[in-house]
């Protein structure tokens, strides 16, 4: 009886220790398990310089401006507090729209602008009929205005507030 | 009650037929096969073992 | 005492290999059930859904792959506790009779999400946290199968399999978490305890699904443990009166 508590007391105590250790390495890593940053830790300088990165936000209502040829566009995402103006050339995906998120991977250039070669769409938790949506939309209105003035308050995490 | 209008807008899936029916198919077929591939290991595990059971009372009964 | 002579007595082989063998069937007609149940509501009933048109009907087995892979993970970890806590046989078999269908799971998880992602992300694949870290499940899953393939002796082969399987239950609550904890392209999740940001038709289709899913695990595992104590316990009186007499 005593020897098996023992042995719980000792995986109990590897197991901690393999925890703290895990959380340790965790946060270490913690810069580069995230995808994407966000517009205002672009601003921030937190974009490695020259190098391929991603950012993540929301594609701002009105933004978007396709050239004559149909595939190269131009749009801004926004964490609510700072914008970046993304060039893209390419195919976007189904879920890319004005006012939901979006991944973009690129480079910085010179004028501040991104040049991506890839976008990607980020999509939210929820699920409802079309109908809900859209009844949803009109009587929210007032809710989501508190919602992005909540982000607003709280730009470290952009992927939080959508 | 029923969503679809038609069964071709059921295959259809709103264009997005073949993502949706290759994860439906794929898991119809794991979830198919898992099962076929358990019961016949019982069996032949049995028949192995039993196997063995006759050698060994045949060796001991001589 | 009596409490606990019974708990061993229903832990021993030899008791739980008929009372198995009895509940296969029952797991596999519930199973059934729910399954035809959630095809019905999800495929059939559920609503479109407003951003993802169909497309978002791979939820009905994503999600519920996705939980089952993180469950019986978890469910192999506590035998493997019960196993090196206890030294009970029972325990040793019981993860790996699980190990292959938690594998199984972890896969169409990763397959469904890839099928999924590419409509709607524009992506088979991104190394997100969420996604990598369902990766490394699968890997776990892999690695713990090879290691007790690997050793012949029982005894060691749990052992050893039952240290993995507590050194990566650290890689549950990661994988759970990861959309919270850092950015990824893996949306949040749509149901928890408290609340759910799904439409009802969908949500239910969804359980009924994740309720299949589990008593299917259920149901393969119990035809699996099965073979394993047979095989393990072939020189015992138990096995040898099972094998002939009659055998089931």
């Amino acid at each position: 009886m005593k020897s098996r508590h023992k042995k719980l007391a000792l995986i109990g105590g590897a197991l901690a220790i393999l925890g703290i250790i895990a959380a340790l390495v965790l946060n270490a890593l913690n810069s580069n398990i995230a995808l994407y940053i966000s517009p205002t830790d672009v601003a921030a300088g937190k974009a490695p310089q020259g190098k391929v990165f991603r950012i993540g936000g929301l594609v701002k209502e009105g933004s978007i401006k396709r050239q004559a040829d149909g595939v190269t566009i131009a749009f801004i995402v926004t964490d609510t507090e700072k914008d970046i103006t993304v060039n893209y050339k390419g195919i976007l995906p189904d879920l890319f729209k004005e006012g939901k998120g979006a991944v973009a991977q690129g480079k910085m250039t010179a004028d501040g602008t991104f040049t991506a070669n890839e976008v990607l769409a980020k999509h939210d938790e929820n699920y409802m009929p079309p109908e809900a949506a859209k009844a949803l939309n009109d009587a929210g209105n007032r809710a989501t205005d508190k919602k992005a003035a909540e982000a607003a308050g709280t730009p470290a995490k952009p992927g939080a507030s959508y | 009650m029923i969503h679809w209008a038609s069964f071709s807008d059921f295959i259809a899936m709103g264009g997005y037929g073949f993502y949706v029916w290759s994860s439906f198919g794929a898991t119809a077929l794991i979830m198919a096969i898992e099962p076929i591939i358990a019961s016949r290991n019982h069996k032949t595990t049995i028949a192995r073992l039993k196997r063995q059971i006759r050698a060994e009372n045949r060796n001991t009964t001589e | 005492m009596k409490d606990r002579f019974n708990l061993y007595r229903f832990a021993s082989p030899a008791t739980f290999y008929p009372l198995a063998g009895a509940m296969i069937p029952y797991f596999v007609a519930v199973s059934v059930v729910f399954g035809l149940a959630g095809l019905w509501l999800g495929m059939l009933v559920a609503p479109t859904d407003f951003q993802q048109g169909e497309g978002y009907r791979i939820i009905f087995i994503h999600v519920p792959a996705s939980w089952m892979s993180m469950f019986i993970y978890l469910v192999m970890a506590f035998w493997a506790a019960i196993g090196l806590a206890f030294n009970t046989r029972l325990s040793g078999m019981m993860a790996q009779a699980l190990a292959p269908t938690g594998a199984l799971m972890a896969f169409l998880s990763l397959l469904t999400g890839a099928l999924w992602g590419k409509p709607m992300w524009g992506a088979w694949w991104v190394w997100d946290a969420r996604l990598t870290s369902e990766l490394i499940l699968l890997f776990l899953y892999i690695g713990y199968m090879a290691l007790t393939a690997a050793i012949d002796d029982n005894r060691r082969s749990d052992k050893a399999g039952a240290l993995l399987l507590l050194v990566g239950v650290v890689n549950i609550p990661i994988i759970y978490f990861s959309v919270k904890w850092w950015n990824t392209l893996h949306q949040g999740s749509s149901v928890n305890l408290a609340k759910s940001s799904m439409a009802t038709t969908m949500l239910w289709g969804m359980l009924l699904m994740a309720m299949c899913f589990w008593m299917y695990s259920i149901a393969i595992a119990f035809m699996r443990v099965r073979t394993i104590m047979l095989e393990r316990e072939r020189n015992t009186e138990w096995v040898k009166a099972v094998l002939t007499g009659g055998e089931k």
